[in-house]
């Protein structure tokens, strides 16, 4: 059993573990002898601590450095101690060494009672997933075992454990440097204290649960190339792995069947469980790289490319919304770019959340949304805590880690959240939508010929194109001349064309872009039709009607053709033998004989920006 | 309780995903190799990492004082397993007439040891070094990380170490930086004969004890004294180490020739 020691500067950690060592007899002969001899010879008093502080800078400094790992052993079972450091520029240490624990031992001293690190790394043992926890009030000594000093201190720290969804398994008074309490509860002077000694407590915590318990998760560390076999070798995270199993092999979602669990000199295990080392090859030939990660499809893992998270932050440069980071969660590495950010409140000063921070800075816990440029395979924390917890790195060291809660799983064949985008083998619109940072769409432009579509066409798709989005004017100069040259102007000749127009439309907004169509298209049967073809693939389509009167259509007459047709050279021209169904339910109107043609494509943008755009 | 067994294995199962971890990582690594029983463990889960085809060379830092039961087992494991194995000298300061017959044991470490190894980095632009280091070996050890960084100069600021969790290590380096990746942290000296004992790891006989002696530690011959020891066998060897309590290199006279010799020894380089 691995137990981190944590806790404020000062409060007697490690003068705590010293004496429990000694209690089991586990220091090396000599060292206490060697330590008492070197303090003698610089004119100092002994103490315990000195045994864990054996490095020459940290005896000078009297504050422990980095985390140590101390073995020892009661008839029960071994353990091993991490000392970790109260010393607040020592986070990252600390860190280091309860992220690896299986329960805490959480130093708090009498006299002093809850600090700021003790809060801290109470919020931080939380965020680890550190859930057995012993509070060990020390110094008890120097408030003469008063029950009601350690009753108040267990009353405050407690609340405080619970508001951040931690119990403690018990809480402890001890006097480290007086011994008393801490291997046996035998003490006159807390005999109004009914629970066990220290030692004690910890002989009951319980080893960690197993995560063969929970669903197989195979993350895949490298494929080796073994006498021309393909051996793709892997720790297990969780859950058990057979041969004969099929696997589920994500993000790219192939299957494939386990042919053999390999060690060296060894293909005979037929089964596999969380923590081992192992490699395995498979019955069907598939391509599997390193940051797959293999399940089992009933019980298969999360993948999007956004994910929410709550992250300590631990790097020099403070997290910025817009930044970019590489994020690391088991072998895959993605870039990812802060979206949002929000701020918890803060364990260390009990601050009231800011309302919208821009940065979260050294020592700070907040809640993130992160977006990866590749889709993520991960789960909740709560489900798979070691696929769902991450970290953060900014250049080489690592800045930040986070944990991962509140992610909806959905089956395979039912994309359920809009966030997640790559449940389907096959490339879909969301795919697209996804890299482009918007949706594919028909705007279908309808209105006289002379009120301003084709103006307001190229200007709107020279708007949309500054925006950096995928967009391309649909007009009857660019169809007539190929796709429809076979087609004149009589009226079925005009519904084929219209027909065509509304298919090609649909398969270049199914593509990704946002397609702007400019034709008269008088019947409302005739954009029904378009409307319902586009729908029928899912493209978005949004009706703009573009609105003027016909006489000053007919005073505008762009291409002489009113003319023409009032003088009989042009036969069914609409509006003047033949009729425009105005639209009954248009998306958008814009009156172009009351504004200009760019406050008409500013209210269009106003209007539809918001429809194409994926949700923050 | 874990068994021993299962104890055993899980720290094997993390060594192994550590080593493959540093094949990842690192373009250019190589492996210290001394034939004592750390390095001979480490050799074997290399070969169960790498399921028997270890990727990358291993080095034999050869002071020229070595026993020559090393130097023979040394030339049975690379027939053995297939090894590559580059074998280092500092012939400059041999030349210099560098030596324990005329210099005291921390110099003639700092020079034939680490600065042999400096040299080898230098030759071989190694980015990083697998070695077999344990936490349990000497207090100083204990603040070592699985990857932890060396300046150009191979110094090690044991103060300014990143942070390492969940699995994630610090991976890149500076040029002229290595990073020494240390799967055996975790392992202590019982583990390590355990691990032998069960997985039947050759290693050199003299760990098994000879008319009333042994070697625990192995070194350079002129500084490096065995212990009273009746202990023949890894079985006999293991009852013994849960009986004393005195520290494993108690016979590894450079660590003890000045107050805190090894925190300096390490801090430059030394493995």
């Amino acid at each position: 059993v691995k137990i981190v020691f944590v806790g404020h500067v000062d409060h007697g950690k490690s003068t705590l573990i010293g004496r429990i060592l000694e209690e089991r007899g586990s220091l090396p002969e000599g060292k206490i002898e060697a330590l008492r001899a070197s303090c003698q010879a610089e004119g100092r008093q002994f103490e315990y601590a000195f045994v864990l502080d054996a490095l020459a800078e940290e005896q000078q400094q009297n504050v422990t450095i980095d985390t140590t790992q101390i073995h020892f052993r009661t008839p029960a079972r071994s353990y091993v101690i991490i000392d970790a450091p109260g010393h607040e520029e020592f986070l990252k240490n600390m860190i280091t060494g309860a992220a690896s624990a299986d329960a805490a031992v959480i130093v708090i001293a009498a006299d002093e009672g809850a600090r700021e690190q003790s809060r801290r790394h109470g919020q931080l043992l939380s965020l680890l997933g550190i859930r057995q926890v012993i509070v060990a009030v020390n110094k008890m000594d120097l408030v003469s075992y008063s029950e009601a000093e350690f009753g108040r201190i267990e009353a405050e720290y407690r609340a405080f454990l619970e508001s951040l969804g931690m119990k403690a398994g018990a809480f402890v008074p001890v006097s480290a440097t007086a011994g008393r309490n801490i291997a046996r509860h035998d003490e006159p002077a807390m005999s109004w204290f009914s629970g066990v000694s220290l030692l004690q407590a910890i002989e009951e915590l319980e080893p960690a649960p197993s995560a063969a318990e929970q669903p197989l998760r195979f993350p895949i560390q490298e494929v080796y190339r073994v006498e021309n076999r393909r051996v793709f070798v892997g720790r297990i995270e969780s859950g058990t792995l057979r041969v004969g199993a099929e696997l589920l092999f994500s993000p790219h979602h192939k299957t494939a069947r386990v042919a053999t669990i390999e060690r060296w000199q060894d293909s005979s295990a037929q089964s596999a469980s969380a923590g081992d080392s192992i490699g395995i090859t498979l019955r069907d030939h598939i391509f599997i790289e390193r940051g797959h990660i293999a399940s089992h499809e009933a019980d298969a893992p999360l993948e999007s490319n956004r994910l929410h998270a709550r992250l300590f932050w631990i790097g020099a440069e403070p997290l910025r919304i817009g930044a970019r980071y590489r994020l690391k969660l088991v072998t895959q590495n993605v870039e990812c770019e802060v979206v949002a950010l929000g701020q918890v409140i803060d364990a260390a000063t009990l601050a009231p959340p800011a309302a919208a921070p821009a940065e979260l800075r050294i020592k700070e816990v907040g809640d993130v949304t992160l977006q990866t440029r590749a889709p993520l395979v991960f789960d909740n924390h709560e489900r798979v805590p070691a696929m769902g917890r991450f970290v953060l790195s900014d250049g080489a060291s690592l800045a930040g880690g986070g944990v991962i809660s509140g992610a909806v799983y959905t089956g395979p064949n039912a994309v359920k959240s809009e966030n997640i985008f790559w449940s389907e083998s096959e490339i879909t619109a969301e795919h697209r939508a996804l890299r482009n940072q918007h949706r594919g769409a028909v705007i279908w432009l309808t209105g006289l010929s002379g009120a301003g579509k084709s103006t307001i066409a190229r200007a709107l798709e020279k708007e949309l194109f500054q925006l950096s989005m995928h967009t391309y004017v649909l007009d009857g100069d660019n169809l007539r001349h190929g796709l429809n040259a076979n087609l004149g102007f009589a009226p079925e000749d005009r519904a084929e064309n219209i027909r065509r127009v509304s298919e090609v439309a649909k398969l270049m907004a199914d593509a990704g872009t946002v397609v702007v169509t400019s034709f008269i298209s008088p019947y409302r049967a005739d954009r029904a039709r378009a409307r319902a073809i586009a729908l029928r693939a899912g493209a978005e389509f949004v009706e703009i009607f573009v609105d003027a009167p016909l006489a000053i259509c007919e005073q505008r007459d762009p291409k002489g053709l009113y003319q023409k047709a009032r003088a009989g050279k042009l036969k069914g021209f609409t509006g003047i033998d033949a009729p425009y169904e105005s639209p009954e339910n248009p998306e958008i109107v814009v009156s172009t004989h009351e504004q200009t043609a760019e406050e008409s494509v500013a209210q269009i943008l106003t209007q539809l920006l918001p429809r194409l755009r994926l949700k923050a | 309780m874990k068994d021993n067994g299962s104890q055993l294995s899980a720290l094997e199962n993390h060594s192994i995903f550590i080593l493959r971890e540093a094949h990842h990582a690192f373009r250019n690594l190589a492996m210290p190799w001394s034939m004592g029983k750390d390095s001979n463990v480490l050799l074997w889960l290399s070969l169960k990492a790498f399921l028997g085809h270890i990727p990358f060379p291993l080095l034999h830092i050869d002071t020229t004082y070595e026993f020559p039961e090393m130097l023979e087992f040394r030339e049975w494991a690379i027939q053995r397993y297939g090894i590559n194995v580059i074998v280092k000298v500092n012939t400059e300061a041999r030349a210099r007439g560098i030596g324990y017959e005329t210099h005291d044991p921390v110099t003639v470490t700092h020079e034939l040891k680490t600065v042999a190894l400096k040299q080898a980095i230098a030759e071989h632009k190694w980015d990083a070094l697998i070695t077999g280091i344990r936490r349990d070996e000497d207090p100083i050890r204990a603040k070592e990380r699985y990857f932890s960084p060396r300046d150009a100069d191979s110094e090690w600021h044991y103060k300014h170490q990143p942070p390492q969790f969940w699995g994630q290590f610090a991976m890149k380096n500076a040029a002229g930086e290595h990073v020494r990746v240390q799967p055996l942290l975790d392992w202590t000296e019982v583990d390590i004969w355990r691990y032998i004992e069960r997985e039947k790891i050759p290693i050199p006989a003299l760990y098994f004890a000879r008319n009333g002696k042994r070697y625990r530690s192995l070194g350079c011959r002129p500084i490096t004294h065995p212990v009273e020891s009746n202990a023949s066998t890894i079985p006999e060897i293991i009852a013994e180490l849960e009986e004393t309590r005195s520290s494993e290199r108690a016979g590894r006279a450079q660590d003890h020739y000045e107050p805190h010799a090894m925190q300096k020894l390490r801090a430059k380089g030394f493995m």
